[in-house]
Parts: C-alpha cells; structure tokens; sequence
C-alpha cells in the first residue's frame, strides 16, 4: 500500500496510467489485442509486440530528446537526419539486384550513425558556441537534410535485397523478438547507466534551470549543450538504421517523416516541461509506447482514413488533459465549488 | 564581431535552407524570359515518393530536352503548400506554359486562376483535380485511374475462377483487404472508386467481400504496418490484397511474410503501377499482377504544350496507354521496363 502510494506521488504516474487506461480500452474493444503466438520458427507474434517493435525509433528519439528539451533546448531537426540516416546505410549498402553488399554492412552502419552525429554536432555548434536559439538552429537542418537525403539517394528509394540489412529490424534466427527491440533497450540501459553511474543528468539538468548558475557552479554549459545535441544526433542516426531497415530501403521523403513532432510529444506526455529542467527518462520511454499504441489502435479499430487524423489529435488532447496540472486543479476546484453550492443550497433549505 | 558574425551565419543559414528546402534541382537553361522561340515550362512534381514517381519525372525531363522546350523543375516534397508556391514562382517568371501533378484534388482555383489572368495555359498531368471553372486548365493529360481499379478486380474475378481457388476460412466469400493512396488523391479516389463499381457490377459480386480498407498513405512504410494491423485482426480470413500502388505492396508482402504466410500464394496480390520492384516480387512468387499505370508520359505531355500554345484545339483528356502484366510474364517483361 507504502508502495502504491509513493507510486502514486511519483512522476511516472500519470504517464503509465494514460498508458494503462489506453491498453485496458485495447483490450477490451480489439479482439485478440493481449494474445502473444509463438510462430514456428519461435517468435513471439502479436499486437503487443507490434506496438514495442514500431515503437523502437521512437523511443530512442525521445531518449535524444529528452536531453535537449532538460536544457530547454528544441531538436526540430531528428526526423530529417533519421532520413539522411536512412539515406547513408542503404547508398552504402547499395540496391543491387542481386543481394551483394557494397560496403560491409557494420561500417555502412557505422558511417550512417556517424553521420548522425556529425548532424548532431552541427546543431550543437550552432547553439551551444553560437547562442543561436535551439528552434532556429535545428530548423536549417530540418529543411535542409531532407534535401541531402534527397542528393544521397539521388530522388530514388533504394531498396537493398542484400539479407542481413533486414536483420536489423527484423528477427536474428533462434531469438524470440526483432534486433531493433533489444536496440532500443540497450540504448535505455545506456541512458539509464549514464544517469545513475555519472553527473551528466545533474549537470544536464543545471543547465537547463539556470545556466548562468550552472556555470558559476563550475558546470562546463557550452560542452553541456553540445553533447546534448549531439547525443541527439546519435539517437537519431540509430533510428534511422531501423526504420530503414524495416522496410529494407531509404526512402528520403518519408523516412522519419514528422518524427521530430512525436518524439517531443512523446517526451512531454513522460512529464518533461518544454522549459526544461528536471527530466524523466522513463516517461519518455512510456510516452513512446502511448503514441505508437495509439496509432495501432486506430488502424485496430479501423478508422477510416480520412478521420485518423481528427480522432489521433482528440485522443492526444484527452491524454494531456489528464496529465495537466493545471487541468486537475481546474476539475478539484470545480468539484470544490460544486460541494460549497451543494452544502450553501442545504443552508438555505434549513432556513 | 559577435553581431557581424550571427549575420554571416544568418546569411549562410538563409541560403542553406533555401537551396535545399525546395529540393529543387532545376534544369540547364536561364530562368526568366525565354529567349527566342525557345518555349519554357514550369513543372511542378510531387516528390520522389516511389521508383514510379522518378521515372515520370525522368520521362518528362528527357523528353523537354528531346523537344527543345526550357524545363523549370520543381519539386513539391509531398506538399501542396510548396506546388501552390512553385506555381506563383513559374507565374512571376513568366514562364509560357505550366504543368503540375497535383498532390490532392482540391485547393487549386485560386492559383490557377491567377495563372488564367497571367494568360499562361496550364496542364493537369498524371493526377486529377477538382474546380469551380474547367476552362482554368488546357489539358488534363494522364493515366485513367478508373479503368485501373477495374482492370484490377476483373483480373482477380478471373484469376479466382481460374485457379478455383477457395476462400481460406471455408465460407462462400473471398475476403478482400485493401490499402489505399494517400487521402483525398485523385489516384487513391478513382482507383477505389472503378475497383469497387466493378465489383458491384460483377456476376460474381456476392463471392466478395471487403474486409477492411485503410491508407497507407502511397509510401512502403505505412503499407507494411497497415498490413501488418490487418493481418492481426484477421490473419486466417484474408484472401486477397488489392494495394493502390506496388511500393505499399511490397511493405505489405513483408509483413505478410513476417506473419508466417505465404505472399502471393495464401494471399492473392494485385497492386497497380508497374514498378521493377513489383516485377522482382512476381519473378520471387510473392505478388501476383501487377495493372501498370504508365508513367512514361514525357512525350506527351510535350506534344499537348506545343499544341496548346500553337493554339491547336486538344482534347481536355488526354490518356496514356497502358497494360495488364501478371506474374507469370514478369520474367520476360523485367528486362523490358523502363521504371
């Protein structure tokens, strides 16, 4: 009871309940949404497995940009270098025909995530040594990147026939669920390491509060700032290796499309303010899987295509509102009034 | 120093994202007041959303060279906001003639009419639009959605009655799931639109049923996990995919495969296009046929221009031709293709 309580305070509560309340309306309206198979060749199969598999990229990018956002910073720019990402693994790899690889395929993907950093870098330059706002800064890369992508993949959607590409994305024989999945974990647990084992989250978090004081504090803010967008960049290449991967091809145009856009919203449903400061990891973690829920929801309940995006933006409005401080304070205040008229109206009728 | 330096980064900064935000790789050529007799076209394309895509605009492109006519490229970027500039840009340059592949079907009067009063003709090409005035375009030139989505389900009627192939979940109808184009395009509209008429048409409408119908938005991405959605809530029922273009097929048939069914074998494939993707997968057995939507329409695209400003009278709909390939051709047509 100690246990739920503290729960209950904590700042993950909210988050995992939208969650929960998403999944038990799941469960209740989708048939067969719980149900796991373990296919023949040993693979657990199911919704729910569907739901952590999309939501891998998505996860990693909040964990990017969850950092940014502690600073008070802004990355507009991750879903562009997920497709320039995208972009370098499938060039290197190449689309020919007949499933030879050009390039190894560890160093293509190994140039694909340094070439997100090396974006990331870039950002972090511009806001970090140049003090340019973080939302201007990412937005030149944001335009531009899809235009390098665009160069790199020469206008074409590369699809690579090459085997192993799909590995990355998909089931390595004998394991029970998709690489990308352990991906993802790793990258949390990497996270996670860097959060109990160092300072970075305090400093992160300092920087974001008041960087004059974090600087008077001795904190490095400019280097702060840099790593911080150039971990994003990293994140972001790493997305982009998976959701090539997914569909084995770059396809420059859509690749990461308005990814930026739920990577944020998925760090603000994980109870991060956007003015920066203290961060949860956890909740952005949560807040991935609550965005990818529910757009496999929609397609479980068949939507029609034209109203997705209307019942997607009402189901995101509803789960703000339930986190909203100020929104439960609004309804507390309102159920106060309420109970004053009642009990002012019960004073009336005895007179 | 500090403030001379944020300028030259503002600076930088502007023509970066200026350059690369329209993507726009423009042909040789000057860009306003042709010179001479030389005819300059203003085109605006999509996007490269798929093999297909590039290959009409390559069509276009080689056959603007081939005719001598002045190509003022640009590229939409999936965005009707960026085409509505582009088509205001080509106006303020003056150019002689414009031609778009619109995005979506409406949202096109006001600009078009600006191009009217501009006394600049315009052509429709690939894709359909919706207006209030039908003298604001000269042409419509393309490929006939509609008889697309009827070659496909006359073609899956027959192939169902020649291969006396029986409904997987053992009941009189075959189930159909369907992945449409991205909403509100005319492609996604009309190919439905002749896909489901046809089938009410049919003799044998009653062995049909459509399962579900959801976007996939044109691209392999969401094709694959629309498929994928599917085949969770009705993974032994479906019979057969009919995809509005290859690439959503080609997502799909991975998901397919992933659910541990056999593509193009448990479940029937019909998709339109004709990418070389699509014929890959047929060689492979895991797609069935393939309705091409010719994309080649550079020649005449560039024949209907010359007509228009010679001021010939065209037809206001121009088609293109196009073919039935089903997958036991796919091997000799593969070499053939030219996207």
């Amino acid at each position: 009871m100690k246990s739920l309580k503290r729960f209950a305070g904590s700042s993950l509560f909210l988050p995992v309940v939208s969650l929960l309340v998403l999944l038990l309306f799941n469960a209740c309206f989708v048939d067969g949404f719980l149900s796991l198979q373990v296919t023949e060749d040993g693979r657990l199969y199911g919704r729910l497995i569907d739901i952590l598999t999309r939501s891998s990229s998505l996860i990693i990018l909040a964990l990017g940009m969850t950092f940014v956002i502690a600073t008070s910073g802004i990355d507009i720019s991750v879903g562009a270098v997920v497709a320039i990402s995208a972009a370098v693994v499938c060039m290197l790899i190449g689309g020919r025909g007949d499933g030879v690889a050009e390039t190894p395929m560890a160093l293509a993907m190994l140039a694909s995530v340094c070439v997100g950093i090396l974006c990331g870098a870039w950002n972090g330059l511009l806001v970090a040594k140049f003090k340019i706002q973080a939302v201007v800064a990412t937005l030149i890369l944001m335009t531009a990147g899809r235009g390098v992508a665009q160069l790199l993949t020469e206008g074409q959607i590369i699809t690579v026939y090459y085997k192993p590409f799909a590995y990355i994305s998909g089931v390595l024989p004998g394991m029970p669920l998709p690489t990308n999945l352990f991906i993802a974990l790793l990258m949390v647990l990497l996270v996670v390491f860097l959060m109990k084992r160092t300072s970075i989250g305090l400093f992160v978090q300092s920087v974001g509060i008041n960087p004059t004081a974090a600087r008077f504090a001795g904190i490095n803010v400019t280097l702060v700032l840099f790593l911080v967008y150039a971990f994003s960049g990293f994140c972001a290449g790493v997305s982009g290796l998976i959701e090539s991967s997914l569909i084995r091809a770059a396809d420059a145009n859509n690749a990461g499309l308005n990814m930026e856009m739920d990577a944020i919203l998925a760090v603000a449903l994980g109870g991060t303010l956007l003015s920066g400061g203290k961060f949860y990891v956890g909740g952005s973690v949560i807040g991935a899987v609550t965005i990818q829920t529910l757009t496999t929801t929609m397609y479980a309940l068949g939507v029609s295509a034209d109203q997705l995006p209307v019942v997607k933006a009402i189901a995101v409005v509803v789960i703000c509102l339930i986190q909203s401080k100020k929104a439960q304070d609004m309804f507390d205040r309102f159920k106060a009034r309420r109970a004053k008229k009642h009990a002012g109206g019960k004073a009336v009728d005895a007179l | 120093m500090k403030k001379i330096l944020a300028l030259v980064l503002t600076v930088m900064m502007m023509t970066v994202a200026a350059g690369c935000g329209g993507g726009a790789t423009k042909s040789s050529g000057s860009g306003s007041g042709s010179g001479g007799k030389q005819i300059t076209m203003g085109f605006s394309q999509i996007g490269a959303e798929s093999e297909w895509r590039t290959a009409n605009t390559e069509s276009i492109k080689k056959a603007a060279e081939a005719a001598g006519i002045n190509l003022q490229f640009s590229d939409a970027q999936q965005k009707q906001e960026n085409q509505i500039k582009a088509i205001r840009s080509f106006i303020a340059q003056g150019v002689d003639i414009i031609a778009f592949v619109p995005i979506v079907e409406t949202g096109w009067d006001t600009v078009l009419k600006e191009a009217k009063d501009a006394k600049i003709p315009v052509i429709v090409v690939d894709r359909d639009v919706k207006l209030s005035d039908d003298s604001l375009y000269a042409a419509k030139l393309g490929t006939d959605s509609l008889s697309e989505g009827k070659k496909v389900f006359d073609w899956i009627d027959s192939y169902m009655t020649k291969e006396n192939k029986k409904p997987r979940d053992g009941g009189s109808q075959f189930n159909i799931v369907i992945l449409e184009g991205t909403v509100g395009s005319s492609v996604a509209i009309r190919r439905q639109e002749g896909f489901k008429t046809e089938m009410e048409a049919s003799q044998n409408a009653s062995k049909y049923n459509i399962l579900a119908s959801q976007t996939g938005e044109f691209t392999r991405q969401k094709g694959q996990e629309v498929m994928e959605s599917f085949l969770k809530s009705n993974r032994d029922k479906i019979d057969i995919l009919f995809a509005h273009n290859d690439d959503m097929a080609l997502g799909a048939i991975q998901a397919i495969e992933a659910a541990g069914l056999r593509p193009g074998k448990d479940i029937t494939i019909v998709s339109v296009d004709g990418v070389k993707g699509i014929f890959q997968a047929m060689i492979e057995g895991k797609a069935n046929c393939t309705i091409e939507c010719n994309p080649l329409q550079g020649d005449l695209l560039m024949e209907t221009a010359k007509k228009v400003l010679a001021g010939e009278k065209v037809e206001k709909l121009v088609y293109v031709d196009e073919g039935i390939f089903p997958a036991d051709v796919a091997e000799k047509t593969l070499p053939e293709r030219k996207y």
